[in-house]
């Protein structure tokens, strides 16, 4: 595939870029730099600043004599043409005296605060006045002033007198997220951006109510409007000292920072972000480029959300349980307690083995081979959440070992994607904004059309939590059988509520080319799996399995599944002699429990110890039933961080958070995402704790390094047969009595998770929980959007404001997973799919929830 | 010979002129029974024929600005019509569409049906609400008659007219900053290209044409393109509107060929008022340098004016005579162009700013030598930097009121205070600032 190429000349230098190039692009290419404000590569040109005024010749009339432009041109702004002559500040006196006119005007309303201000240091706006600029004001008026800074959100503030206006930030919110949470407002040299406000634009009260539906309701805890999961971006984009971050204002100047090119931890995207530290802290996180993930965009849950790593609740030292109560010990006493009693435990019933979902590769490799190697035990499952033995085939067969599959670049090509249990935003992070910016046509399988479907203007398939094996089986049947759209799931949805021609379009497209993504959610839907594949199969779409956790893919290749080894073998099919290569045994240990299995088995005093590592109690399906084994079980917890462990554990071995360790994320397309140790640290590695363990125990098994766990694995290479697919067959809807509803739950992207502790802007900054439910079922409790509803189980109740959402599926209730007011499984034990009662609240006005 | 050739002004007297009963006395609406019996393209082609040429401030031929709509892909086009009128000194449409509002829909319709469109929108100026009032009413009427709607004059032609009230920004005169406001956008130059003709309302393809050249239009489809060519210059065919205004006798609106001169349109106002004599005057509104006594016998045509170093535009010619302080008038204009900035690009935004506070200190006599300088030198750095042909003309009155009345400025500073008494050359009483 090669571009339509146009020859051009730049300051004298001919070359050769691709067809619609632009100016200031074509120039970076020959390594000239124009100045610059509005202009971002990402964002459409506006042309606005005119700090990049060139002059611009072009070839013109039958005989092609270059004719110049009257007047200096934006660069910004123009493609370059065939046989185009620009000459930019370094050889036009006109281009640069322009630029030179423009960056005295830019200067005149801006405060010179550089020494006070965040940017100072890193500024494009004090780089460019001193390269273009004047070195004296000509300016003696009085300049514009603001009262500072104004809050566009708890995490942004915005300096009015230090903007430029090059709307930036205005752009990206429109085009890139499309949470267009700021705008110009005024005109002239009171233009400003900023958030509507009546006292700002002068709106009298009595204006009246406002007519326009909102496209998006969401609101923050303080009732103020939602301005995305991604507004944080545009403060590393702006040009200017206007846009700081609340957490990081003030903090320090960049020239002191130590920047480190570093990995994100909060999702299987693993984007790539700058770590910037000064005298051992991590000050901030910017985006790193990442032309194939998330361009120079990250959520603002990776880039503002770090402190955890050194959150109150951090463990530093060692302790052991001594008398009923933990007690700080040496590392070599803390081994020891441990290694006792897993010695105990494999003389006993056993160990299991709970690693959690946010491992490195190399961690969890680690904790693969102690479990089988050291410990003989198949007890290991990394899935800290809802889940399945089906989803654990799934793995096995379709991801372990599969090396690099869908990528980001292809999946947002794509014709179309179609997403089950799955969404793009709260689940996907940046990818949503590459398939915004792509256009990418998408499908979901949801019970309503979530933000991230509106703004992605995709077509909800409204199903309710549970009825997506049904319909992927029938999608396949419909795929295998005839060409005609009279099959089984036109039918079907033409007696249900889906529009039929967008399952046929759906149909086609994915026949076409498209992706089918599955998410975690499906491993409570019976079925699901088999029937995805089969529809992929059937369709000859590709099928790609994206996990919201950074650690889950490398666990799924390191083989920390019951009955799934290292490198995609299983313990059934792994031949001898590379079982004992492997594992130092004829026969892989084999027939291990999942976790809600051996959480049941310690629960009932039939599993006598538990290994476990970063392992959140509320973030399992049924955190009653872990909270008893917990307690009923001896337990030895890697963790970096936990209060809770004090009522449990027996020997807790404090680990190093990722910022002070080196390691290799694998995100959800198989690509390695090594990153560098960014802080000194004495904290050890998961991988080392068990390590030490292994010497104690007396083993001769030494883990590999970091480093070398990436040759281990492609040496293995893929295994030679998979493992049979999920067969289980979909699961009916089990009728719903009155008063009963279909709950559907996911996790948002900000919330109560334990990644954002100590983050109080950014979970200022998050969406507040609501229950969603739909207008029928709405008008049948009585209730409206506004009014407060019960969601309730035998084990509690949730009550939060409604917000009906038209086209959602009837009887189903949506709330979020764990955000602050809503935590599901805690409070419900119920998990995405479960049977939940529904009741409308005592009157009464909503009461906002507390922190 | 009598300078004036009434046509668009022609029925301004009748008694209640602006009703459709009035305009269909007088002939209205003929033009457009005509135009209907033609083809589209035999109307575009006598349009383009009579040189007619843009009547808001550029002067582009109209009907060449029509040609350039692609040829129809079944989707729609639209005509959008500027009345946005806002330029300091410029006063034709408003009475025009007071006076005459069936003018313009005549005109509109007929240009709909040249150009293949069937929703027209007229972008009003808001401040306006009493014209706003007449034209909807106006619009109303002729949508009863059949004039309007489904089935035009009964031709089976469908159009629909939209009076849009703007909200009383100077930059919606800006033809894609009047799209974005129509579209519901906040009011801003758009990029070009694309040009409207080809992704204009709502991104597709737009004519977008002053009232006064739309009200001509039927006036060329009734006398027929060489009649229309009889009048005006040989680039400047046809009558306009001259809106006389300032120091003058008998201020209004004096209707005559292009071409007609100053000196001749004073005379028919009566002269610079009595007593005084003439000091500056400008050609189009007060965007375009001005003028002295010594340009009073430049013809009054698009190509005489820009020759003589200013530009037609609306032509709002704005009489000062002797009594007025130069610097406080451009001070005025300047305070307007810093007021009226959109904001969007920074030449325009800060140069008239910076302007506009030098202006107000050597006016209130805190001028400084250095000051001159700045005067000079800034409008240098809004011409040809800025994004729209606003922001070009900001400093327009600046800059040739430095060519002609530099001693002026050196006077304020020199005095520290204004040498001229505000009072001379107030034509109103009471009119403390």
């Amino acid at each position: 595939m090669s571009a339509e190429m146009v020859t051009c000349v730049i300051d004298g230098i001919e070359l050769e870029v691709e067809k619609n190039t632009l100016i200031i692009r074509a120039a970076e290419q020959a390594g000239i730099m124009i100045p610059r404000f509005c202009d971002h590569p990402l964002l459409k040109p506006v042309a606005a600043c005119r700090q990049c005024l060139v002059d611009v010749a072009s070839p013109a009339g039958p005989e092609g004599k270059l004719r110049a432009f009257p007047k200096p041109q934006p660069a910004c702004a123009i493609a370059v043409t065939p046989g185009m002559v620009v000459n930019t500040q370094l050889t036009s006196a006109a281009a640069r005296t322009a630029q030179e006119q423009v960056a005295e005007l830019i200067l005149i309303n801006h405060p010179l605060d550089c020494p006070i201000c965040d940017k100072g240091g890193e500024c494009p706006l004090q780089n460019q006045a001193i390269s273009t600029g004047r070195p004296i004001s000509r300016f003696n008026d009085k300049k514009n002033t603001f009262p500072k800074p104004l809050q566009l959100t708890p995490q942004i503030l915005l300096d009015r007198e230090r903007c430029v206006l090059c709307q930036r930030c205005t752009r990206f919110a429109a085009q890139i997220p499309g949470d267009p949470f700021i705008a110009l407002q005024k005109r002239g040299a009171n233009q400003q951006i900023g958030r509507f406000d009546a006292a700002t634009l002068g709106y009298a009260p009595s204006c009246g109510e406002a007519v326009d539906e909102a496209v998006d309701d969401s609101v923050t805890p303080a009732g103020e409007p939602f301005a995305g999961y991604f507004a944080g971006n545009v403060i590393q984009i702006c040009p200017v000292g206007a846009l700081t971050s609340a957490a990081y204002r003030f903090r320090a100047r960049p020239f002191d920072l130590v920047s480190t090119a570093s990995v994100a931890e909060h999702d299987s995207n693993c984007s790539t972000v700058r770590v910037d530290c000064r005298r051992g802290a991590v000050l901030r996180r910017m985006a790193g480029d990442d032309p194939n993930m998330g361009q120079e965009w990250i959520t603002d849950k990776d880039r503002f959300a770090f402190r955890w790593q050194v959150a109150a609740d951090r463990l530093r030292r060692p302790q052991v349980r001594v008398d009923g109560a933990l007690q700080p010990v040496s590392w070599p006493v803390a081994i020891a307690a441990a290694a006792a009693i897993l010695r105990e435990a494999q003389a006993g019933t056993g160990v299991g083995v709970l690693p959690g979902g946010r491992l490195t590769l190399e961690d969890a490799f680690a904790y693969a081979e102690f479990a089988r190697r050291v410990l003989g035990t198949d007890n290991v499952d990394f899935r800290a959440r809802a889940s399945s033995p089906e989803e654990a085939q799934f793995l096995a067969h379709h991801v372990a070992a599969t090396g690099v599959g869908v990528t980001c670049d292809e999946l947002v090509a794509a014709p179309a994607v179609l997403f089950a249990g799955f969404d793009p935003e709260d689940e996907g992070g940046v990818l949503f904004l590459r398939l915004r910016a792509a256009g990418t046509k998408v499908f979901s399988l949801a019970p309503f059309a979530s933000r991230a479907i509106k703004r992605l203007g995709g077509r909800t398939i409204p199903l309710a939590p549970g009825a997506e094996a049904q319909f992927l089986g029938e999608l396949a049947e419909s795929a295998e059988s005839a060409e005609s759209a009279e099959s089984a799931v036109v039918e079907s949805a033409a007696a249900g509520a889906r529009p039929a021609a967008d399952v046929v379009e759906l149909r086609e497209a994915l026949r076409a080319g498209g992706v089918i993504v599955v998410g975690e959610r499906l491993a409570t839907r019976p079925g699901a799996y088999a029937a995805a594949l089969r529809a992929a199969q059937s369709t000859g779409a590709r099928l790609v399995w994206i996990p919201r956790r950074a650690g889950e893919r490398a666990a799924v290749e390191a083989g920390l599944l019951p009955g799934l080894l290292v490198g995609g073998r299983t313990a059934d099919a792994v031949e001898r002699d590379a079982a004992l290569r492997l594992f130092g045994r004829e026969r892989p240990p084999a027939g291990g429990m999942d976790l809600p299995r051996m959480l049941a088995a310690a629960a009932v005093g039939d599993l006598d110890a538990l290994l476990i590592g970063g392992l959140e109690i509320a973030d399992l399906p049924d955190p009653a039933l872990a909270q008893v084994a917990l307690r009923r079980t001896k337990v030895v917890a890697l963790q970096v961080r936990g209060d809770e462990l004090a009522e449990w554990a027996d020997v807790v071995l404090p680990v190093a958070p990722p910022q002070e360790k080196t390691g290799t994320y694998i995100n959800w397309e198989g690509r390695l995402r090594p990153f560098p140790q960014v802080l000194t640290s004495t904290a050890p590695s998961d991988a080392r704790v068990l390590q030490a363990i292994t010497d104690k125990l007396g083993y001769a098994v030494h883990f590999a390094r970091v480093g070398k766990v990436h040759e281990v694995l492609e040496d293995l290479g893929a295994p030679e047969g998979r493992p049979a697919p999920p067969n289980r067959p979909a699961a009916a809807a089990s009728p719903l009595a009155a008063g009963e509803a279909v709950l559907s739950s996911w996790r948002q992207l900000v919330d109560d998770a334990a990644g954002v502790a100590e983050e109080p802007y950014l979970t200022a900054s998050s969406i507040a929980a609501r229950a969603r439910l739909a207008p029928a079922t709405a008008e049948a409790l009585g209730v409206t959007t506004g009014d407060v509803v019960t969601v309730s189980t035998a084990r509690g109740a949730i009550s939060l404001p409604l917000v009906v959402e038209a086209g959602m599926v009837e009887d189903v209730v949506h709330l979020p997973l764990k955000s602050p007011g809503s935590w599901v499984h805690a409070t419900l034990g119920a998990a995405d799919g479960s049977v939940v009662r529904l009741t409308a609240s005592p009157a009464g006005p909503a009461k906002e929830e507390d922190e | 010979m009598s300078a004036l050739a009434p046509l668009l002004t022609k029925r301004w007297g009748d008694e209640r002129s602006w009703t459709l009963e009035s305009y269909r006395r007088a002939g209205g609406y003929e033009a457009l029974a005509k135009a209907l019996a033609l083809t589209p393209g035999e109307v575009l082609a006598t349009v383009k024929d009579s040189g007619l040429r843009g009547r808001g401030g550029a002067g582009f031929p109209t009907g060449v600005k029509w040609s350039f709509l692609p040829p129809p892909d079944g989707g729609p086009r639209y005509l959008v019509v500027n009345a946005d009128e806002s330029e300091p000194g410029t006063c034709k449409d408003i009475p025009l569409l007071m006076a005459d509002p069936h003018s313009l829909i005549e005109g509109i319709a007929i240009t709909a049906y040249a150009i293949g469109c069937h929703h027209a929108f007229v972008y009003l100026r808001g401040e306006v609400v009493h014209v706003y009032r007449r034209l909807l009413a106006a619009a109303r009427e002729a949508a009863e008659a059949g004039l309007l709607g489904p089935s035009v004059m009964g031709s089976g032609y469908d159009l629909r007219l939209t009076v849009h009230a703007g909200a009383g920004a100077y930059i919606c005169g800006e033809e894609t900053a009047l799209l974005d406001s129509l579209e519901g956008r906040r009011g801003q130059p758009r990029l070009k290209p694309p040009f409207p003709a080809v992704a204009g309302l709502y991104a597709r393809p737009t004519v977008v044409n002053n009232v006064e050249s739309i009200a001509s239009v039927p006036w060329i489809v009734l006398g027929g393109a060489d009649w229309w060519k009889s009048m005006g210059t040989e680039k400047s065919t046809g009558v306009a509107i001259y809106s006389l205004s300032g120091h003058v006798a008998r201020p209004g609106q004096y209707e005559a060929p292009l071409g007609v001169t100053m000196r001749q349109l004073l005379e028919l106002a009566g002269g610079v008022r009595a007593g005084h004599e003439l000091k500056f005057w400008m050609p189009g509104g007060s965007s375009t340098p001005m003028f002295t006594p010594e340009q009073l016998d430049v013809p009054l045509d698009y190509d005489s004016v820009a020759g003589a170093g200013s530009m037609l535009g609306t032509r709002a010619l704005q009489v000062f005579d002797e009594t007025v302080c130069v610097t406080r008038a451009v001070t005025r204009w300047m305070e307007f162009y810093a007021h009226e900035s959109c904001g969007k690009c920074t030449p325009c935004r800060e140069g008239t700013f910076w302007l506009r506070a030098v202006l107000r200190r050597i006016e209130g006599g805190q001028g400084r030598a250095e000051d001159m300088q700045i005067l000079d030198d800034i409008p240098k750095s809004i011409v040809g930097r800025a994004f729209c042909p606003l922001g070009d003309g900001a400093p327009s009155s600046l800059v040739s009121s430095l060519k002609f009345f530099r001693e002026e400025y050196l006077r304020h500073i020199e005095l520290g205070r204004c040498p001229f008494d505000r009072r001379a050359s107030e034509l109103f009483e009471e009119a403390d600032r």
